[in-house]
């Protein structure tokens, strides 16, 4: 039985879509340094917030940018305590998204059984947020290695010692950096409620956020290769899914550990490359997950 | 304006005061949001934080403290030592998995024979898989400079989808009308964990856990290994210096937290759990990282922060039953502690002082 | 006026604590365990109703509980425990995986009677109740085979445990029976609630050509993937009527409702004993949903009359002549299949295609 590479594609679009804008979000924070472990609890917060607005304007256009501004209020929560307290940002980002999930679960109850508006459909019968989803690698891509803020950014990320030496403002930039990268999950886990499941139920995105994470890892922290790891992601468990369809046995557990055996394997090459000299392209953040404070 | 000044130690003092000000702070603010929410803040407060203790059901819910704080004890004085050293296994939960499937293995394997050392087998299987497990992260950064954060977290994926597998395939039970899940280890009496005194809560986890605790106390203030620890920690650079190898310490931190939350999920899976099933990690190896931290690593603090986030627990339940509270109240109650501990730890590391 | 009401009361308590036999009859107390938020939309939703049901129907005389997102295990034996100790003397515990606790607690209470949903283990105080789940199925399965064009019809399986697999093959059978060129494509999620997995589920089936199919996971994504795509689907656990017309055309309600009225009335009057039950459609537990105007009035009898037959216990969903997927014999013309048999159901019918997970 074969089955039409392009369906499976068009599918992977969708399923890769709000993994994507997360990853994308985390990516840029974790270029400046910092390891933000909250992304389900952002996504989650967006996905709640998005799913109310575009309920109450009955415009899917709005619930994004609600999302959007509801996963940066949150991942605030997680700057002030990691870049003003000085907090250990693994813990932190767990306690984010615990509180997430908490939080959005006492206030969804109102939204419980409410239907949202439907998405309209852009080019190519795909939605607009898939273009835009995919547009953004591009543009994160060039403002990373283009641009003289990205430059900043990766500077600050890679050695805030001598960023801050430079007179690079560390502390800003970073807090920059977390709340673009709440937006964007806040605008991934919106797609899931508004735009692939409709409805609002606590605890939706389902550990995608995790996912998300991985894919940072996966990509090397570049966000073509977060593009590429969002499709393979989104592809395993949509070609899985797509095989069962058409009647083929498939290990169903093995094949979903798959991506994650994958994504060690991505990290152990690219490590292996630095360490034995060849080339530090695609390593980790030099910085990454190591507090910042400026002594004077 | 103020700045901060780091402390060279931090002071006692400080370092008992400011969980007890992150506990009060998130009463106080607990307290509004159950107001707002239309319950009564104080009988909210009190169903939490005082009815496990002392209330009319405390002869049950006390002992149930231990059977709740107990993995997570155990757990989080493995990562600890790890974290004091600047290596961050996050992975626990995975290798509680792990351990918990490889003593699970002994026993089914053994099945129906009873015989006296099949516990003691499955603790050493317990342990050694979580090591196992631990290991792969060690090995990897070892070897290859990979970052343990990220591996131990994707081990933990990998992990639950081998419960999942074990759950519906090799460790299915043959008598459970196909449904998915092991045997019941309770049901088995060579391999079950009960309770060593009737309604004390304790069991073999919770002997573990105090074992843990004292032996990862003597380690950290009485051994030179706690000096390289600590060393490796404060002042990575200067601990080569200091005789450190910084490969055998990784090996030695990941595989020693990775044993215990083996051992964590060995016991309870003989134990409370009974059985391996599909969703068997409940997220004590997650919970396990706030448990290190609120109890500043400390092995005292470990245990008394693993006994507050069992009494959250356990007292969201009951705020549940009493008052109608939602189940999420729980998991918002403990990410502002967490919060509030995280910012209060400021306190404890710096100096606030008015800026010249 | 209201302080001698309010001193009469005060009289009559202390009179009542004194004269036990004047006593006012005690409230009962109802306990629930969930293993899910009651604001799923679907499993635990359909049985929050249902202890909402037996508010309304027993009022003062009784006084519910109950505990949510309680997690299988250790937890499960705790939650139960802390439940019996506030007084609770019936408890519902509402998911498979608290068999062995729900037997553990039984042993400590002899004095609290138990009703658990789905297991096979029962004791003095433990009674289990289930409900024929594949008996609706039957009716969706109808509903499938005569509206879909493609002849491609799909199922949503959460995990393959029997009450999925009965209910795989009590659709693929009645879809077969209107409709002799009908195929049946499953596919497995591995989850009970996962939205956009399921979502992703429903669009797989979709893409292979299927263009009605059922559901046995709790959340709307795959309702919501039909509706983009212009297929069919079916309400699960609950009625789901946020998709009505389209593209959910009927569906499946777990009615708890009926059962716990009847057994919370017994345990009132003392009339409550251990059994273990497993209810259908005529028991009004199994409930088919408004069949919407999308489908033919003439499906919309067909199906109707299918499910008033198997109502009215004149006609039994797994009724031979039956084969397995094999193509051995299992039920020869005109037998029936057994309860225990159904209960730990692990094949598929002869013509399913699909592989069974192993």
């Amino acid at each position: 039985m074969m089955i039409d590479p392009l369906s499976v594609f068009i599918l992977l679009l969708g399923a890769a879509t709000p993994i994507l804008f997360a990853a994308l979000g985390e990516l840029v924070v974790e270029r400046a340094g910092v390891l933000n472990l909250g992304v389900e609890g952002m996504m989650i917060t967006g996905a709640l917030a998005g799913f109310a607005a575009a309920h109450a304007s009955d415009s899917p256009a709005l619930g994004f940018v609600a999302a959007a501004i509801a996963g940066m209020a949150v991942s605030m929560t997680f700057a002030a305590l990691t870049q003003f307290l000085l907090s250990n940002q693994v813990a932190t980002g767990l306690a984010l998204t615990l509180f997430g999930l908490g939080l959005t679960a006492l206030f969804g109850k109102p939204y419980e059984g409410v239907k949202a508006p439907a998405i309209m459909p852009g080019p190519l019968g795909l939605n607009w947020m898939i273009w835009l989803g995919m547009a953004l690698v591009p543009l994160i891509w060039w403002f990373l290695t283009r641009t003289r803020p990205g430059l900043i950014l990766r500077a600050v990320g890679e050695n805030h010692d001598a960023a801050h030496a430079l007179g690079y403002p560390v502390r800003l930039v970073r807090i920059l950096a977390i709340g673009f990268g709440g937006a964007l999950a806040g605008m991934g886990g919106a797609y899931i409620s508004i735009a692939t499941v409709l409805q609002w139920t606590e605890g939706m995105t389902a550990g995608a956020g995790w996912i998300a994470l991985a894919i940072v890892v996966f990509a090397q922290w570049n966000p073509w290769g977060v593009l590429a790891g969002a499709w393979l992601f989104g592809g395993v468990t949509v070609l899985q899914l797509r095989l069962q369809a058409a009647g083929v046995a498939v290990p169903v557990q093995l094949l979903s550990m798959a991506p994650y055996l994958a994504t060690i394997i991505v990290l152990v090459l690219i490590s292996a490359r630095q360490k034995f000299g060849r080339s530090g392209a695609g390593a980790a953040p030099a910085s990454l997950g190591r507090p910042f404070y400026a002594l004077k | 304006m103020f700045r901060l000044e780091p402390r060279a130690s931090a002071p006692l003092l400080w370092q008992v005061v400011t969980p007890l000000l992150a506990v009060l702070a998130t009463i106080i603010v607990g307290g509004a949001l159950f107001a707002a929410m239309g319950f009564d803040p104080v009988a909210s407060i009190r169903t939490i934080f005082w009815d496990p203790l002392f209330g009319p059901a405390a002869g049950y819910s006390r002992p149930q403290l231990l059977v709740k704080a107990g993995p997570l004890i155990l757990i989080a004085s493995g990562l600890a030592l790890g974290f004091r050293a600047g290596i961050w296994n996050i992975g626990a939960e995975g290798q509680y998995i792990i351990g918990a499937i490889s003593g699970a293995a002994v026993a089914l394997a053994a099945y129906p024979l009873e015989a006296h050392w099949i516990f003691p087998a499955m603790i050493l299987a317990g342990a050694a898989g979580g090591w196992a497990w631990g290991m792969i992260p060690a090995m990897l950064r070892n070897w290859f400079g990979a970052s343990e954060i990220l591996v131990s977290l994707m081990l933990v994926y990998v992990a639950q989808r081998i419960a999942a597998w074990m759950a519906f395939g090799p460790m299915k039970n043959p008598e459970g009308f196909n449904f998915p899940g092991s045997r019941n280890l309770q049901q088995y009496e060579s391999a079950s964990n009960p309770e060593l005194i009737a309604n004390s809560g304790l069991h073999w986890g919770g002997v573990a856990a105090v074992l843990a605790l004292a032996a990862t106390w003597f380690i950290m203030s009485r051994h030179i290994l706690g000096f390289h620890i600590r060393t490796a920690g404060a002042a990575p650079r200067a601990a080569r210096f200091a005789g450190v190898r910084p490969e055998r310490l990784v090996a030695l931190c990941l595989g020693v937290s990775g044993a215990l939350a083996g051992l964590a999920g060995l016991f309870e899976v003989a134990g409370p759990g009974g059985q391996i099933t599909e969703s068997f990690g409940s997220g004590y190896g997650f919970t396990a990282i706030i448990v290190a931290f609120l109890g500043r690593l400390h092995p005292l603090g470990i245990l008394l922060a693993g006994l507050l986030l069992a009494l959250t627990y356990i007292g969201g339940e009951l705020a549940q039953m009493m008052l109608n509270l939602p189940a999420a109240t729980v998991q918002v109650f403990q990410g502002m502690l967490l919060f509030f501990l995280l910012g209060f730890d400021i306190l404890t590391r710096y100096r606030i002082r008015r800026r010249a | 006026m209201k302080r001698r009401t309010l001193l009469g009361s005060a009289a009559a308590l202390m009179a009542s604590s004194a004269l036990p036999a004047f006593a006012q009859e005690e409230k009962l107390k109802v306990g629930f365990i969930y293993v899910g938020p009651v604001g799923d939309g679907g499993w635990t939703y359909q049985h929050d109703l249902a202890r909402q049901a037996i508010e309304k129907e027993y009022g003062d005389r009784i006084e519910t509980t109950y505990i949510e997102s309680v997690p299988e295990g250790a937890d499960a034996e705790r939650a139960l425990t802390q439940l019996a100790l506030a007084g609770n003397k019936l408890i519902f515990a509402t998911s498979f995986g608290f068999m062995d606790a729900v037997i553990n607690v039984a042993k400590k209470f002899p004095d609290v009677k138990f009703e658990h949903a789905t297991g096979y283990k029962r004791a003095e105080n433990v009674a289990t109740y289930d409900a024929r789940f594949y008996e609706g199925r039957a009716v969706l399965g109808t509903i499938a085979g005569r509206m879909t064009k493609s002849n491609k019809i799909g199922y949503i399986g959460s995990f393959p445990i029997p009450e999925v697999i009965q209910g795989i093959n009590s659709a693929y059978i009645h879809a077969k029976k209107v409709n002799p060129d009908v195929e049946m494509k499953v596919v497995w999620a591995y989850t009970w609630f996962d939205p956009a997995k399921e979502a992703d589920a429903a669009a797989a089936l979709i893409a292979e050509g299927v263009d009605v199919f059922m559901q046995h996971t709790d959340s709307t994504a795959p309702l919501a993937k039909a509706q983009e795509a212009g297929a069919f689907g079916f309400g699960q656990a609950s009625d789901m009527t946020n998709f009505a017309p389209k593209p959910r055309v009927a569906s499946i309600i777990d009615n708890w409702s009926p059962y716990y009225i009847k057994r919370v009335g017994e345990a009132l009057d003392g009339t409550w004993k251990s059994h273990g039950v497993w209810l259908g459609i005529g028991d009004g537990e199994v409930v088919i949903g408004d069949i919407t105007e999308a489908v033919p009035p003439e499906v919309k009898e067909e199906a109707l009359a299918l499910r008033d037959k198997i109502a009215s216990g004149e006609y039994h969903p797994f009724t031979g002549p039956l084969n397995k997927q094999d193509g051995s014999a299992w039920l020869a013309e005109g037998q029936t299949a057994s309860d225990e048999e159904l209960a730990s159901l692990n094949f598929y019918v002869e013509g399913i295609t699909a592989p069974m997970p192993k």
